[in-house]
């Protein structure tokens, strides 16, 4: 290997090309790179994501200057990642949890400059990981669901079987249970993130179930607008989608990573950046919930004060006793569930009919 | 009206060489009008594109890494393409080998004792699995008469959904939180770099020996003969008693190899982990390489580098000049058209003959 490398070494030095190290060029403005899986007009995740770098821009417009990479591979990232460590990016966030491993193998090549992965679990000096709690905001479409249903029946149109998908069926089921015992929830899972047809698909499917309030934890619009055209309600995913529907979206659950971007620039701008997982919720203003809609007042009510109180602590979605399907006590009475089995939750909560796949 | 090409009589080797560089010529001025038009400098743009990529060791290495996956796949695809046998499935039989060849590394995953015949063997499987995939459109042509081009096409789907399957399912890392990928290769398990900065694997070394051999291959064996004298002439190719069956099965097999391996290399080299998705589209690519390389092993690496500058000269102009990422494809499909409409046009006449289309 050694002399392999060697000539390879003395080959790029014959044709005359030197070794370039990291250039950290001295510039005044910091450089705040953003590395996207989709395009930045999917009006969902990716979109939500280059609303923080343009609020960003907005908040300090003489401080910091932006770019971005759209629609990058997650197995061909590697070198989009590095070209923006290379062209002297010192705060890159990669938006995308199959980002995680070469985003890790980057940031050991460039010790000095900071990234920002998001929804990974692997961490390094000059890595920091950050999510939402967005288990948080289901509870409270949970909750809602449960008071506005008729037919007892709620759906649900699942992406994969990750635990902050599954920690939100059972957030959601949660908060149904709360206010209505018997309510029963069917979920169809799509496996997909984003892709309208399926999504339209899964949503007739559970309406046709007899499902008359709809959740999805997938990008697209058209479950929403699937609920919209049968006179039924639904949450929208990821931004406020109530331009696509109306007369059905409830509310919605938002990211907002506004706060976060411009919080982590700040802290690299005056050198007090370090490496940590971030995990905020609705008291973070990470997870918002867009304006409640289409439902009478005493549930707009409720709503608002279950948000609060999940916002001061006073409650905890998954508050105990919390029971899995099987009847066992994952939580137990006056506990709350710790971050740890949220993150790895692979089970679900007693009254959830579905099996989970896996 | 009908629109005939025929060939050229008295073809001139300047014209030949001539118009693809025309045709780069051409591209760059519209490119640089529409850049001018974005308010950008085109010159500044030229050299984002073309030469940025070529000045520094890193982004040459990025180049080849790029270019090796397509050039060897493209040489395969050149035996099918010379012998007018049409595999449009290269992405599958890509997929196929990187999942097979990996499946020995998560198989392997930690195992102790001598580990020295892990990565050997992975290659192997790779590659033998990319020829058994081929085989079953070959197969179907032969015995059924069934088009390989719908199902060499066909079966790249069934590809994508079982590596989908299993990096989801079976191959999953334990330890991974249910997230989708399998567990990081062991050292043994993985191509050695080939200079520092952990870049360039000896993927690269791999393709540049298809292109050596394939080169010998082509012009100095029988097999080669073979294939070249049944795609000039088929009748010919009969008379002289060779066997369309055997020649079918053996490019499929060469092509499907030539891609399983280039599957398994991308995986063991760049990626190190199974994932969903593992090939932004490179078996697709490597059908438009091998056409621009004009089906010789040595032409299909010149324009296998040159589909790769372009794409990392793409990323540099979305970084440095904001131009956006559909700017920089569309420039890409300008270049190609081009350069095959030249390329075409410097071999062809074009006739305008008159009377009805037949």
């Amino acid at each position: 290997m050694g002399i392999i490398k060697g000539v390879a070494v003395s080959l790029a030095l014959a044709l005359g090309i030197s070794s370039v190290q990291a250039q950290e060029k001295p510039v005044g403005k910091l450089k705040v790179g953003f590395v996207y899986v989709g395009p930045v007009a999917d009006f969902g995740y990716s979109f939500q994501h280059d609303q923080s770098r343009k609020a960003l821009l907005a908040a300090m417009p003489d401080k910091v200057e932006t770019s971005f990479l759209e629609n990058v591979p997650e197995a061909d990232s590697e070198r989009s990642i590095e070209s923006l460590a290379r062209s002297g990016h010192q705060l890159i966030f990669t938006t995308s949890f199959g980002f995680m491993e070469p985003t890790l193998k980057v940031a050991k090549k460039f010790p000095k400059v900071k990234f920002e992965h998001a929804t990974g679990y692997k961490r390094s000096a000059n890595v920091s990981t950050y999510s939402a709690r967005f288990y948080e905001g289901r509870y409270i479409c949970g909750e809602i669901a449960g008071k506005l249903s008729k037919t007892g029946t709620l759906g649900y149109i699942a992406s994969f079987p990750i635990p902050e998908v599954v920690s939100g069926i059972n957030a959601f089921m949660l908060g149904a249970q709360s206010v209505n015992p018997n309510i029963k929830l069917k979920i169809v899972w799509v496996n997909t993130w984003f892709d309208p047809g399926k999504e339209a698909e899964a949503a007739k499917a559970l309406l046709a179930q007899g499902a008359d309030v709809l959740s999805q934890h997938t990008d697209s619009a058209a479950p929403l607008q699937e609920a919209e055209k049968q006179g039924k309600l639904a949450f929208g995913q990821s931004s406020d989608q109530m331009r696509f529907a109306p007369k059905a979206q409830l509310t919605s659950i938002v990211d907002d990573w506004d706060g976060y971007v411009i919080n982590e620039a700040k802290a690299v701008l005056d050198g007090s950046w370090k490496s940590q997982d971030t995990w905020g919720g609705i008291k973070d203003g990470m997870v918002v919930l867009a304006p409640f809609a289409n439902m009478p007042d005493d549930v707009k009510a409720k709503a608002e004060a279950t948000k609060k109180a999940i916002a001061d602590g006073t409650l905890h979605p998954f508050k105990g006793p919390v029971l899995k399907q099987d009847g066992t006590v994952a939580v137990k009475d006056g506990d709350n569930a710790p971050d740890p089995m949220i993150l790895g939750m692979n089970w679900y909560v007693k009254g959830i009919e579905d099996k989970l796949p896996n | 009206m009908r629109i005939d090409l025929s060939p050229r009589t008295n073809r001139s080797r300047l014209m030949d060489g001539f118009a693809p560089i025309l045709a780069f010529v051409v591209a760059v001025a519209i490119g640089g009008v529409v850049v001018a038009v974005m308010g950008r400098s085109p010159a500044t743009a030229f050299v984002t594109y073309f030469i940025a990529p070529l000045s520094e060791v890193w982004s040459l290495q990025e180049v080849a890494l790029k270019a090796a996956p397509l050039a060897l796949i493209a040489i395969g695809l050149a035996f099918c393409f010379r012998a007018n046998v049409w595999n449009i499935g290269a992405e599958g039989q890509f997929v196929i080998g990187g999942l097979f060849g990996g499946w020995i590394a998560v198989a392997t995953h930690g195992a102790g004792g001598s580990t020295f015949w892990v990565l050997p063997l992975m290659l192997a499987v790779g590659t033998l699995a990319g020829v058994a995939y081929a085989l079953i459109p070959a197969i179907l042509k032969v015995w059924l008469g069934v088009s390989e081009i719908l199902t060499s096409l066909m079966l790249v789907y069934v590809a994508e959904l079982l590596l989908d399957y299993m990096a989801r399912g079976p191959l999953r890392d334990p330890a991974g939180y249910n997230f989708p990928q399998s567990v990081t290769f062991d050292d043994a398990a993985r191509l050695p770099y080939l200079m520092e900065g952990d870049t360039l694997h000896a993927g690269v070394l791999i393709a540049l020996t298809a292109v050596v051999v394939a080169t010998i291959v082509l012009a100095r064996t029988l097999f080669g003969f073979e294939v070249r004298v049944v795609g000039a002439s088929p009748r010919a190719a009969r008379f002289a008693g060779f066997s369309d069956v055997r020649l079918t099965l053996a490019v499929f097999a060469v092509s499907g190899g030539a891609a399983g391996l280039a599957g398994i290399a991308e995986v063991a080299g760049k990626i190190g982990q199974l994932q969903p998705s593992i090939s932004p589209g490179y078996g697709f690519t490597a059908i438009i390489v091998a056409f621009l390389g004009r089906l010789s092993p040595v032409g299909i690496l010149v324009a296998a580098l040159v589909i790769a500058l372009t794409t990392i000269g793409g990323e540099g102009a979305q970084i440095d000049l904001k131009l956006p990422l559909d700017l920089t494809r569309a420039f890409q499909g300008l270049l190609l058209a081009l350069v095959l409409g030249a390329d075409a046009l410097s071999r062809y006449r074009v006739l305008f003959v008159p009377g009805t289309a037949t």
